[in-house]
């Protein structure tokens, strides 16, 4: 597939502090793509200056091959889905849709035939003479994806458009999109920060923090192999720990030597090594590679999430099967379980699971009971 | 007790305001030129003050002027809004402001001689006599007083609606002005039509800088009326104060009601959220 949007050495700056820097990115026709991060890492950033509504001020917007740096919004064949759905209070849910249309000049004939296409398309028959403001939160969404879609956009940008909507009907939702995208095939550049919307709709995650791209990859590429600490962490649970490499796969971690899957490391390289929590099996003491204490048992439903002391490092393991707190369990890890990364600026800032949850809380209970 | 005592209150300060405007509409139908006599109810001075022709021009001349100043302030104040709300430096921001606000804060006498200063200077350099600047310099000074309030409607309005429609209609194709006139203004039209009727009226009772500013070419009521009490003031100037009184009541319901209807609608949208 084709590039259909590139972003060359993109910086931009507020008030003298950098929200991108230098970011490098293509975009390809036809293509599910996410912005993933936390706020402020400069993802809805990154979609205002492909949008037209920031200008970069350094770098370069490619659009089909043409330099579109300079081109101001309205000449872009690029429409939005906004976060609050940015419909116009003073027009009927018909109008709204019809808006790009009207300003095109399209006969009244042709408007009509395509905003009856479009609301069919997002569930809205029969709708056409309400007032926007008389729509319910998911209702006034679907509306505004239909008045970006109406003109034929060739990429639809949505900011988090998600957000203010309840889980259910988010979830609906995220369905919808996917199928959307699928029946028009266009381009879809999406913003989120929640992971698992993100896995669950992709073809690419483009995950981003401190205004830097971290990983670009498919939704398995980036939950399977993280380049570091930060992708790991972000992309659901994981035990992030320590190791040195001893040679091609072959890692040691808590004095433990791991059989593992990676090589291309120096000898004696100092790592990040991820275990996620639901590859970790729990054995008998003496079965296990590396034994621990049990700390706080919590049940989630599905699993229960255990923190285990093993050398005073906290790791979770998700396991269907209960264990007590306080009892002394071994854990086994399959080679393949076992993911290493470099070395990098995020390496032990995240991944431990020692200031994690129950504790926390029975810090904070402490600190309030002396209190009083 | 203390029930009737504040009833009372109310009833007197009341009266304070409004007998004396009532007494005056009432003496408006007398049918004789006298205040200690009601002889019966007519229309007579509304009639003279129709058939005499000085005030029926200073009537035209007032209305032209309040509509046309009234106009031109709020297309500039609506546009001066916009360009205020859209000012990047905040320091600027309120500098402007604040500048705008002079001639609300300045005593209007003040203004008034400072006007008619500018424009006998301005008459001077342009070799033209001041009367004949009568209905120009009229016009600028009127426009200047009233801007400021319609700054003050729109902008708020402006704030309120924020950028994030028009950022909307651009990018589903409007060009900036477009976006303004096709999204922008329909949804701040309350705040413009507002500074429209504050205008209006502000322009209409206008004396003392119309005072100043104004030549005995173009004369407004206000200074008409003022010259006739010099002499004896008639009857028909009761008339003429009943119906600007009439007038300015009906513009006021006019702009509760609509304000009113609109506080209901917002009310219930809140509601929905």
């Amino acid at each position: 597939m084709a590039k259909l949007i590139e972003l060359k050495g993109i910086s931009k700056s507020y008030d003298g502090e950098k929200v991108i820097d230098s970011m490098n990115l293509y975009i390809r026709d036809k293509e599910f793509i996410t912005l993933l991060g936390p706020s402020g890492c400069g993802k809805t950033t990154t979609l205002r200056i492909i949008g037209g509504f920031e200008t970069a001020d350094e770098g370069q917007l490619y659009f089909d091959g043409v330099e579109i740096s300079d081109v101001p919004a309205h000449k872009r064949h690029v429409n939005t889905v906004f976060q609050k759905y940015a419909l116009f209070p003073h027009l009927n849910v018909y109008e709204n849709i019809a808006f790009p249309l009207r300003l095109k000049k399209v006969s009244e004939e042709e408007i009509k035939t395509k905003v009856t296409e479009m609301l069919k398309m997002v569930a809205l028959v029969g709708f056409e003479n309400k007032s926007v403001s008389t729509l319910s939160g998911g209702q006034q969404q679907r509306v505004a994806i239909a008045r970006a879609l109406v003109s034929h956009p060739r990429v639809l940008l949505l900011d988090e458009p998600l957000g203010a909507l309840d889980l259910k009907l988010r979830k609906d939702m995220q369905n919808e999109l996917k199928t959307i995208q699928q029946a028009i095939g266009i381009t879809f550049i999406y913003v989120t920060h929640d992971q698992e919307e993100a896995l669950s709709m992709s073809d690419t995650i483009v995950v981003m923090a401190d205004g830097e791209i971290q990983q670009i990859g498919t939704p398995t590429d980036i939950y399977n192999e993280p380049k570091n600490a930060f992708v790991a962490d972000f992309i659901g649970e994981s035990n992030i720990i320590d190791g040195i490499m001893l040679e091609d796969k072959k890692v040691k971690l808590a004095s433990h030597v791991f059989e593992c899957v990676d090589s291309g490391y120096e000898q004696g390289e100092p790592v990040d090594v991820v275990i996620r929590p639901e590859d970790v099996d729990v054995v008998a003491p003496e079965k296990g590679m590396l034994t621990g204490k049990v700390t706080s048992v919590t049940f989630k439903g599905v699993h229960y999430e255990i923190i285990v002391d093993i050398k005073g490092f906290k790791w979770m393991i998700q396991s269907t099967d209960y264990v007590a707190p306080e009892a002394t369990i071994g854990v086994y890890i399959e080679p393949d379980a076992i993911h290493i990364m470099k070395k990098s600026k995020y390496s032990g800032k995240f991944g431990d699971y020692s200031s994690f949850s129950d504790e926390i809380d029975q810090l904070s209970d402490a600190d309030a009971a002396e209190e009083f | 007790m203390k029930k009737h005592l504040s009833t009372a209150y109310l009833v007197l300060i009341f009266g304070i305001l409004y007998i004396p405007i009532l007494t005056l509409i009432f003496f408006s139908f007398n049918s004789e030129n006298s205040t200690a006599v009601f002889g019966e109810f007519s229309f007579r001075w509304y009639k003279e003050l129709f058939n005499s022709p000085d005030t029926f021009t200073a009537l035209r001349n007032t209305l032209i002027l309040a509509i046309s100043s009234a106009t031109i302030a709020t297309v500039i104040g609506t546009a001066a809004a916009e360009g205020i709300y859209k000012m990047r430096s905040k320091v600027l921001k309120a500098t402007i402001n604040s500048v705008t606000n002079i001639p609300m804060m300045n005593p209007d006498i003040v203004t008034g001689m400072s006007m008619m200063l500018f424009f006998v200077v301005v008459a001077g350099i342009l070799r033209i006599s001041y009367d004949d600047m009568g209905f120009v310099a009229m016009l600028i000074a009127h426009i200047t007083f009233c801007l400021p309030y319609v700054i003050l409607s729109v902008l708020p309005r402006i704030t309120e609606f924020g950028d994030s429609l028009s950022e909307a209609a651009l990018d589903l194709g409007c060009t900036p002005m477009q976006a303004f006139f096709k999204v922008k203004l329909p949804n701040i039209m309350h705040g413009v039509v507002s500074g429209f009727v504050m205008a209006f009226t502000l322009s209409l009772d206008d004396f003392v800088i119309s005072y100043f500013v104004g030549s005995s070419k173009f004369q407004t009521l206000p200074l008409l009326i003022y010259s006739m009490t010099k002499k004896k003031v008639t009857p028909d100037m009761y008339a003429l104060s009943t119906l600007i009184i009439i007038t300015i009541f009906a513009l006021l319901i006019f702009s509760n009601v609509r304000s009113g209807r609109e506080e209901e609608r917002r009310k219930r949208k809140a509601a929905r959220k």
